[in-house]
């Protein structure tokens, strides 16, 4: 199965649970090693993120981010793993567990050739 | 009138409740697919309804409802054509088990981790298991938790939903993720118990659900030596059921627990509790399970109901309300308190939990038995009448109109 992962500030992580994190190269070294990443993808600030909506014809673009909580999306990884337990193990290695949160969504199957699961 | 070999209707359907929760397992764990599971039991258990009175049940009926559920699963994944893997594992299974018993008992366990893994809603966990493992309809699992049935529906979908898109494997998790998953199932357990020491509806006692969640907490046990937790809900659940016999009376009467008959009380069963109890190591303080179930062997070890330690059923409860406050933990303190202290001063403690306890079916009967014993009949007798409209049991409901009964008489 294909999951994304995304990896999301979270201001509420202590200096302790930083320096607990693990190590990102060691991360990448163990996913690549199991053949089990596919991409990655690292986001600007979400100070640098617009929101656009229509609503009731009108367009309506705002400064910032959809939400307007704390937490805020850094990126994402797309993993392939067997299923959820094996994909929890390798968020677990991830220093952004332990400096943020990450946030496991199983890719929904779309059916088209750009399909993650087709692509392969 | 049927002859011959026929089998009455109880028996059938004891034997087609002691073969779910295997096949249910196994047809899951193949398929992959909650519903589809359900729709290969129930028909296997239509074949079973209509051909078992007839011909009688046979020897190995789990084994005969697991082929005809099989059979029926390999039809429908051929009719879909897709899932060309899952169809070759059920043939491969087929093959394997033939004429043994058609199911390891693991898969049963790999079925309830996978109900209860922690990435899934809480409320949904126990939902799930308790209906895939019993067949209960969803108006009965709404009520033994106190929801709509829509609620419920939507609750039931949400889980199942999640464990398939989520990819939510059905296995028994490695030793260093067990521990979180333990507790959800011991106390998945434990509710499969109660759903069939007092089921919320129809007949009082479902024995074949109660002895299922036994021989459940027996695996754990076996599977988790060290656990103490486990143990305690073995021995808690084999004290409990050792009153079976004695707590529903010949005409169908619920008979509370100081007007029982001990001597219906099953000494092997109580032995085999207390023995579990025994085995736990003292080291670590006592879980929920191990005060519970330290109390159940207060009640199993009294001679007469006059001779049980009600101070040390008080400090149990008193235990057990420090780990984790629960307002029907309190009431049956309180209860405990009335044997102690006597009715008037649980009276007086009473309405401090009244309001917590609003809806709570027991609470009424619970009101109207101190009343009684306080010599307070007037007061005694509306609320008996409150009780019996809140009854979730006709034996509840006897019972209240027995006790009932007797007070119109004297007042």
């Amino acid at each position: 199965m294909k999951y994304a992962m995304f990896i999301v500030m979270d201001p509420e992580a202590t200096e302790a649970d930083d320096a607990a994190a693990p190590s990102i190269d060691d991360w990448f070294d163990y996913m690549i090693g199991k053949g089990a990443y596919r991409q990655g993808i690292r986001l600007q600030p979400k100070s640098d993120a617009t929101t656009v909506r229509v609503r009731d014809g009108k367009v309506l673009i705002t400064d910032g981010p959809f939400t307007e909580s704390a937490e805020w999306i850094a990126g994402l990884a797309i993993i392939e793993c067997e299923d959820l337990d094996e994909a929890i193990e390798q968020a677990l290695r991830h220093n952004m567990a332990y400096q943020g949160r990450l946030e496991i969504r199983p890719i929904h199957s779309m059916g088209g050739p750009d399909d993650w699961r087709a692509t392969e | 009138m049927t002859v011959g070999r026929a089998t009455a209707p109880d028996t059938v359907a004891v034997a087609v409740r002691r073969g779910r929760l295997a096949v249910m397992a196994t047809l899951v764990r193949l398929t992959g697919d909650f519903d589809l599971a359900e729709d290969c039991w129930q028909d296997a258990v239509e074949q079973a309804l209509i051909k078992w009175p007839v011909n009688g049940v046979p020897d190995k009926a789990e084994a005969w409802l697991s082929v005809v559920a099989r059979n029926r699963a390999i039809d429908a994944l051929r009719r879909r054509r897709t899932e060309l893997d899952k169809l070759y594992d059920l043939h491969a299974a087929s093959r394997l088990q033939g004429g043994r018993p058609c199911v390891t008992d693991d898969d049963r366990l790999k079925l309830l981790f996978a109900c209860c893994h922690p990435a899934l809603p809480v409320a949904g966990r126990v939902a799930l298991t308790l209906k895939t493992v019993t067949g209960l309809s969803t108006r009965e699992v709404a009520r033994a938790f106190l929801v709509s049935e829509a609620t419920m529906g939507q609750r039931l979908l949400r889980t199942k939903t999640k464990i398939k898109n989520a990819g939510i494997a059905l296995r028994v998790p490695p030793a260093d993720q067990f521990a979180d998953r333990v507790d959800g199932v011991l106390a998945v357990i434990y509710l499969l118990f109660t759903e069939g020491y007092s089921a919320t509806e129809g007949p009082p006692t479902r024995e074949a659900l109660a002895r299922e969640a036994i021989e459940l907490a027996l695996l754990m046990v076996d599977l988790l030596t060290a656990h103490n937790e486990a143990r305690a809900l073995l021995a808690l659940m084999l004290l409990q059921d050792s009153r079976r016999r004695a707590r529903i009376s010949g005409s169908g009467e619920l008979v509370p627990i100081d007007e029982q008959d001990r001597a219906l009380w099953d000494r092997d069963q109580i032995n085999a509790g207390l023995r579990a109890l025994v085995a736990i190591s003292p080291d670590q303080s006592p879980g929920q399970y191990r005060l519970q179930a330290a109390i159940a062997a207060l009640h199993a070890t009294a001679e007469r109901a006059e001779l049980t330690d009600w101070g040390r059923v008080v400090k149990a409860y008193d235990a057990l309300l420090a780990i984790q406050y629960n307002p029907v933990i309190a009431l049956n303190r309180l209860v405990a308190l009335s044997f102690r202290d006597g009715p008037d001063q649980a009276l007086e403690l009473l309405p401090m939990l009244q309001e917590e306890l609003v809806g709570y079916p027991l609470l009424p009967a619970v009101h109207a038995d101190f009343l009684r014993r306080a010599g307070r009949i007037a007061a005694a007798i509306p609320v008996y009448r409150t009780a019996m409209d809140q009854a979730r049991t006709g034996a509840e409901r006897r019972f209240l109109a027995r006790r009932l009964g007797e007070l119109l008489n004297t007042a």
